[in-house]
């Protein structure tokens, strides 16, 4: 088991690596940097202003060179400054962080608690009305653009309700409440296709090996239909819901980009977004190298579950 | 299986008996997520390609007032600039099927013979390339395409290419699956000793048989490239004003939400029923291609 975990680890590395250069390389290749921008902006910036601004970031050094210094500083811990600000990138995610984590983690909960019953009620009640309601329903949730429900949600909230959640960030610690009501509408938005998702996985799942023999055996045995659900259906059909739902943290991420622009939340994504249209090279990159480095290791994880779970798959 | 199930019926007699419309609908009816899916994508398709015979005015017109509501005149109201908000959503139905199109031939293509290669090879071929998948994997797609769009410039062209780019590896992997258990088949080792060369047997023993799975992805990945290239026109990082892009729509019109909804409102529904009808098909299609669950049904 250790040896799986660390030839995974192992394996992280170069990938992690591997982005960083394609992302450094692919920012810096294209026309057009930050300086640029700024002249645009300023309009007035002298070429000799320019110039030492490009000097001062390091952007007239070749492509290589300027990589093995990032590297350099990475390793020490250093993730840069910000183009615009001058703000240590490593600041600005952690500040971020929480928010984001936050929507994530919140979104994810929901979902499953959500998600897995109703998946489990509409296997076990195959055909019946809460089946047959769910299905379409299902796909329909997983069609909805997220955006388009976020921004429907805020028009029926606003005009139905007359409430609107508070403007400004306030953090989970500070005031509990507020914060609650500020997370309510982008939760509920970012976890909708994944109660579907979840929902339409743990029905057929639990359909699959509700079919299976052994537990045909436990029926034969006399165990009544709710322990053999409990003790022998579930545990199997859980697996691949386990795999689904840590798929879905890719998806999280990049909605969260999304909602978190909607509503104004000052999280990781806005971060990125923001940076994006600035063309701030250094914030961008750390930040989608940090994305993808979450990203891997939540699907190191789920693979470990997923090994925990089943011994079969460890040894391949 | 519908036709031998409409042959019994029919005997012999013409088509249409009331027993042969019966054993269609009776079809029809165990699939009608695939028919209705079928439905609602053919319509798209209709409007997007007959665009401007639908649309009753041009979408770059400013024709009437600004931000005028749901009136005889205009169906579904006017936007900030005046221009039919009926009109612009069925043009915009044609850039969403191009934006489709173009993305997932694009994966398709380099996604389907990336996999393709990389079974039919197997060894360092194999490894390298599904190494470069897995690295086009571990960056989430939505940022990726962010990434991309916001690098090459933000724009319809850039924005498919993203598209295009992110999606490949879903292909490669959904090619290279079946691929690998065809490589043991017999029949591809007989092919090889009567002197077949390797384009031959992937054109002409591998890639018909893989075709199924790639068709159904094929379908699921348009849905998804509409909504991911509603999200970047959103976010502002596709296509730009005053092209109707819905996403685009949805993106300046949710200025105007509190008091002029259906600026955003109607576009949003668009990508809706369209990702809809996509992911209905592709469900219907999926189930239809599925060994086990057409053995059952016969």
């Amino acid at each position: 088991m250790t040896q799986y975990i660390a030839r995974r680890i192992v394996v992280t590395i170069p990938l992690l690596l591997s982005i960083s250069i394609v992302l450094f390389v692919l920012l810096r290749i294209v026309p057009g940097d930050f300086a640029d921008v700024y002249e645009g902006m300023e309009g007035m910036m002298s070429p000799e202003a320019a110039a030492k601004l490009r000097h001062s970031l390091e952007l007239d050094l070749p492509v290589h060179v300027q990589y093995l210094r990032w590297l350099g500083r990475v390793i020490q811990g250093d993730m840069g400054r910000s183009m615009r600000t001058a703000e240590p990138v490593t600041e600005l995610i952690l500040a971020g962080l929480p928010v984001t984590v936050e929507l994530m983690v919140m979104s994810l909960v929901v979902s499953v608690v959500i998600g897995v019953p109703l998946g489990i009620g509409a296997a076990v009640g195959r055909n019946s009305k809460l089946d047959l309601l769910l299905q379409p329903l299902g796909v329909i949730g997983l069609s909805v653009p997220r955006f388009w429900m976020a921004v429907m949600l805020i028009l029926v909230v606003s005009r139905t309700f007359h409430w609107m959640p508070p403007l400004f960030w306030v953090s989970l610690f500070e005031n509990p409440g507020d914060n609650l009501k500020q997370i309510l509408l982008p939760v509920i938005t970012l976890a909708l296709p994944m109660v579907a998702l979840i929902m339409r996985f743990t029905r057929s799942s639990l359909l699959e090996v509700l079919g299976e023999d052994y537990i045909r055996t436990a029926r034969a045995k006399g165990l009544t239909e709710a322990l053999v659900l409990y003790r022998h259906a579930l545990k199997n059909a859980m697996i691949p819901v386990v795999t689904v739902v840590g798929m879905q943290a890719g998806y999280l991420m990049g909605g969260s980009v999304i909602i978190e622009q909607i509503f104004s939340m000052p999280g990781i994504g806005w971060v990125l977004l923001s940076a994006m249209h600035q063309r701030d090279y250094t914030v961008v990159q750390a930040t989608v190298l940090f994305m993808a480095a979450s990203f891997t290791l939540a699907n190191l994880v789920v693979d470990i579950v997923y090994a925990y779970l089943d011994p079969r798959i460890r040894y391949f | 299986m519908k036709s031998a199930a409409i042959d019994v019926h029919l005997q012999g007699r013409a088509f249409p008996t009331l027993d042969g419309i019966q054993a269609v609908g009776r079809v029809i009816g165990k699939h009608w997520v695939g028919t209705l899916g079928m439905f609602i994508v053919l319509v798209v398709i209709a409007v997007g390609v007959f665009a401007p015979h639908f649309a009753p005015y041009l979408p770059d017109e400013q024709l009437g007032a600004r931000l005028d509501s749901p009136s005889p005149q205009f169906s579904l109201g006017t936007d900030e600039f005046g221009r039919d908000v009926l009109s612009r959503i069925i043009c915009g139905a044609r850039i969403s099927l191009y934006v489709g199109v173009v993305s997932v031939s694009i994966s398709l293509v380099f996604g389907g013979s990336l996999g393709m290669i990389a079974a039919f090879f197997g060894g360092r071929v194999d490894s390298a390339i599904m190494r470069c998948m897995d690295l086009l994997f571990s960056i989430p797609s939505l940022v990726l395409a962010l990434v991309i769009t916001g690098t090459l410039g933000p724009s319809l062209t850039n924005a498919m290419l993203a598209i295009g780019i992110v999606y490949t590896p879903r292909f490669a992997r959904v090619a290279r699956g079946p691929t690998l258990s065809i490589m043991q088949q017999p029949y591809v080792e007989a092919a090889r000793s009567i002197g077949a060369g390797h384009l031959r047997i992937m054109l002409r023993h591998v890639l018909p048989n893989i075709l199924a799975s790639l068709i159904v992805q094929s379908t699921l990945a348009f849905s998804t490239a509409i909504l991911t290239e509603a999200s970047l026109s959103f976010l502002g990082l596709g296509t730009q004003p005053p092209d109707p892009s819905w996403g685009t729509m949805l993106g300046t019109g949710r200025k105007f939400m509190e008091f002029a909804p259906w600026v955003a409102v109607f576009p949003g529904l668009a990508i809706m029923i369209a990702v809809l009808g996509f992911n209905l098909l592709g469900d219907g299609l999926r189930d239809f291609f599925d060994p086990r669950i057409r053995r059952r049904a016969q």
